[in-house]
């Protein structure tokens, strides 16, 4: 497949300053009815975003309505993504252009869904999060660099850095550009071979 | 050192292990359904693949079917065009699929008990979170995503690292009017939405061992509720009695050679879990949530917490959650008004939870001011209802039965509450919109539900059984 790869990110932040965000929030479930995987980013975080579910009436204050805030890069409250196991959730998110998440705790089955989309989960400490909120506040232009390598991220005017984790083979597949279903693909022969070995269900 | 049940079932499908990364888990059983496969399907074919092992998935319409007159075409295009999906893909896969009009259609995690396909010692898997319903029978059973499914249709294995293990011992009885939809919503209420994220959780003793298959189901459906992947249940007399004679479990000599195995399946005495936590059921009262995440639960007498008692973070959330259900920090639930009462979802919608209602309103009439709305979770259980005689005492109290579907759990089809009231609801999410935009709502046990579709008004369940003796 032809899949991006991730190496370095550096841009500049979206702020979402609230905890526990459900992928109900990030997409109601009336917009799951597409049976493909594009056109979800319009409709992210839609009753945040609009007043009484109309487009012509954006939600004053909500962070995607505000201009002064761009970059590919979403910041969020800690559990991101709990809730349903709803994959258009990073369909959303990623076809709105975002292309990273920082929070401080991501639920398990949102982190697994954003990196088989490529769709970077950076996890960094509580105390790394209110830095990087109180840098946007003071300077919505602040920029931040994510080294996928290295597994750090940087908030680059004050050069403070911390690093995230990642396990070994995740790290690999992201920065390759593989996916899990070519190395099962790849493993065919190793299944077959389990199947005849195991009791049959 | 011994082995926890979650670690034998585990051990036993993993077909191989990779070096500072996951292990591919082999899948015993994959169910699917309209919402969460048609990308994985359209993944398949771009791929070139055929399903590898179709005979171990099962499909099944639900999320987004209507509830009224399924025999007809479904109204809502963009509903209508992902339920033929379905149909077209299955057919193509050659994948068995319980569709609308079939007599095994239901909700997902109904039918699979239902049927006999869930069984102990299995690795389940489906697109949808509350997967972890079929942990009740003693297997691994989580929800996973679009991708991973396509992955389980082509492989028939997944890559999953190994969660951390938990273990919730409760012990104590259940007071009268206190069901199992009450002690998960109160260990939520303990553990918070997310305290049990990155671990898998058995739940054992004297309490659980008392629950029938249809309450471990309920607390095992809502293991998500705390951030927990799935959760499971050893089995016992009682799985294995709820299994005999279902369509697709073993038949009577097979059944003799499984029970040898699964009555392997527990925790041993020396088993290492990574966190335990001890709970007395004796100490449980009628939950119902006040807030927008299943964290958010308080016993039924008692008063909505105050955002000063908290935290700085935990302050603004409570905040924000109190804002959008019109609540007041500091006072009772007891006594409001609700507009709907909707029995029904993965949670509770079983045989058990309707005669439980029936038993409660049976001659009683609902308030006038309240919608009071029944979605069984199968087919089947829709026949049940008219063959026990319940569809009677239902309609004589004023509730409607509809067909059966997820239905306003989730709110994708039209079953939904208007924004800004209030529903009693048996569900497993009262997440901001999720009944429909704007709709506040309120997670409790059947019992509290029906108690309060009588009445019109949030009620203790325990007044009207007092008054029924």
């Amino acid at each position: 497949m032809n899949n991006p790869s991730i190496k370095k990110i550096r841009s500049t932040a979206v702020p979402l300053c609230i905890e526990n965000i459900d992928t109900d929030q990030i997409i109601p479930a009336r917009f799951l009815k597409a049976t493909n995987r594009i056109g979800f980013g319009k409709n992210l975080f839609r009753d945040w975003r609009y007043e009484a579910n109309d487009e012509s009436r954006p939600v004053k204050n909500f962070v995607l309505n505000e201009n002064n805030f761009k970059g590919s890069i979403l910041i969020a409250g800690k559990n991101f993504g709990c809730g349903s196991s709803r994959e258009h959730a990073a369909w959303a998110l990623k076809d709105y252009g975002f292309d990273v998440v920082v929070s401080s705790f991501f639920a398990d089955i949102f982190k697994n869904n954003a990196l088989n989309n490529f769709l970077l989960p950076v996890q960094v400490s509580e105390s790394f999060l209110s830095k990087i909120f109180s840098a946007i506040n003071k300077n919505p232009e602040e920029v931040f660099e994510i080294d996928l390598p290295a597994q750090t991220i940087k908030i680059v005017s004050t050069d403070e850095i911390e690093s995230f984790e990642i396990s070994a083979y995740k790290k690999t597949c992201l920065m390759n550009g593989y996916d899990d279903i070519d190395y099962l693909l790849s493993n065919r022969s190793n299944i077959i071979d389990f199947e005849k070995t195991k009791e049959k269900y | 050192m011994g082995k926890t049940l979650f670690e034998k079932i585990w051990e036993k499908h993993i077909v191989q292990s990779i070096k500072d990364g996951p292990d591919v888990l082999y899948i015993d059983r994959h169910f699917i359904h309209e919402v969460t496969s048609p990308q994985a399907f359209a993944g398949l074919e771009k791929r070139g693949l055929k399903v590898f092992r179709p005979e171990k998935t099962i499909a099944t319409a639900d999320h987004n079917v209507p509830t009224i007159d399924q025999h007809l075409p479904i109204k809502e295009e963009l509903s209508r065009l992902q339920v033929e999906k379905l149909t077209e893909n299955c057919k193509k896969f050659g994948v068995e699929l319980y569709g609308l009009g079939h007599p095994f259609q239901g909700i997902v995690h109904v039918i699979g008990p239902e049927l006999g396909i869930t069984q102990p010692g299995m690795t389940i898997v489906c697109g949808d979170s509350h997967t972890s319903t079929h942990g009740a029978f003693g297997s691994i059973a989580f929800g996973i995503g679009t991708s991973e499914v396509e992955m389980v249709l082509a492989t028939q294995c997944l890559l999953q690292e190994k969660p951390k293990m938990m273990r919730i011992n409760i012990n104590g009885s259940l007071h009268r009017g206190v069901v199992s939809k009450d002690l998960i919503l109160y260990i939520i209420s303990k553990i918070s939405s997310s305290g049990a994220t990155g671990y898998f959780v058995e739940y054992a003793g004297e309490t659980i061992r008392a629950l029938s298959m249809e309450a471990r189901m309920t607390i095992c459906n809502m293991s998500i509720e705390m951030g927990a992947r799935g959760g499971l249940i050893a089995p016992d007399e009682t799985t294995f009695k709820y299994l005999q004679g279902r369509p697709f479990a073993p038949g009577e000599r097979a059944m003799e050679r499984k029970m040898v195995e699964w009555k392997q399946l527990f925790s041993d005495e020396d088993a290492r879990f990574d966190l335990e936590i001890d709970i007395n059921a004796s100490e449980i009262e009628p939950m119902i949530t006040y807030g927008t995440n299943p964290g958010q639960g308080i016993g039924i007498s008692q008063k909505v917490p105050h955002p000063a008692n908290y935290l700085n973070g935990e302050q603004k959330n409570l905040a924000k959650s109190l804002d959008y259900m019109g609540l007041k920090a500091g006072e009772k639930m007891m006594g409001m008004p609700v507009q709907h009462v909707f029995i029904g979802s993965c949670t509770n919608s079983r045989m058990e939870d309707l005669r439980e209602v029936a038993t409660l309103v049976k001659g009683k009439k609902k308030n006038p001011d309240v919608n009071v709305m029944i979605v069984p979770g199968s087919q089947q259980i829709a026949k049940q209802i008219i063959n026990e005689g319940l569809d009677k005492i239902f309609s004589d109290a004023g509730f409607v039965i509809r067909q059966s579907g997820c239905s306003a759990c989730l709110g994708m089809n039209e079953d939904k509450v208007p924004t800004s009231e209030y529903c009693v609801s048996t569900s497993n999410r009262n997440f901001e919109g999720r009944q429909g935009p704007g709709a506040r709502t309120l997670l409790a046990s059947p019992l509290t539900a029906a108690a309060s579709a009588l009445t019109g008004r949030i009620t203790d369940v325990r007044e009207i059984l007092e008054k029924n003796y």
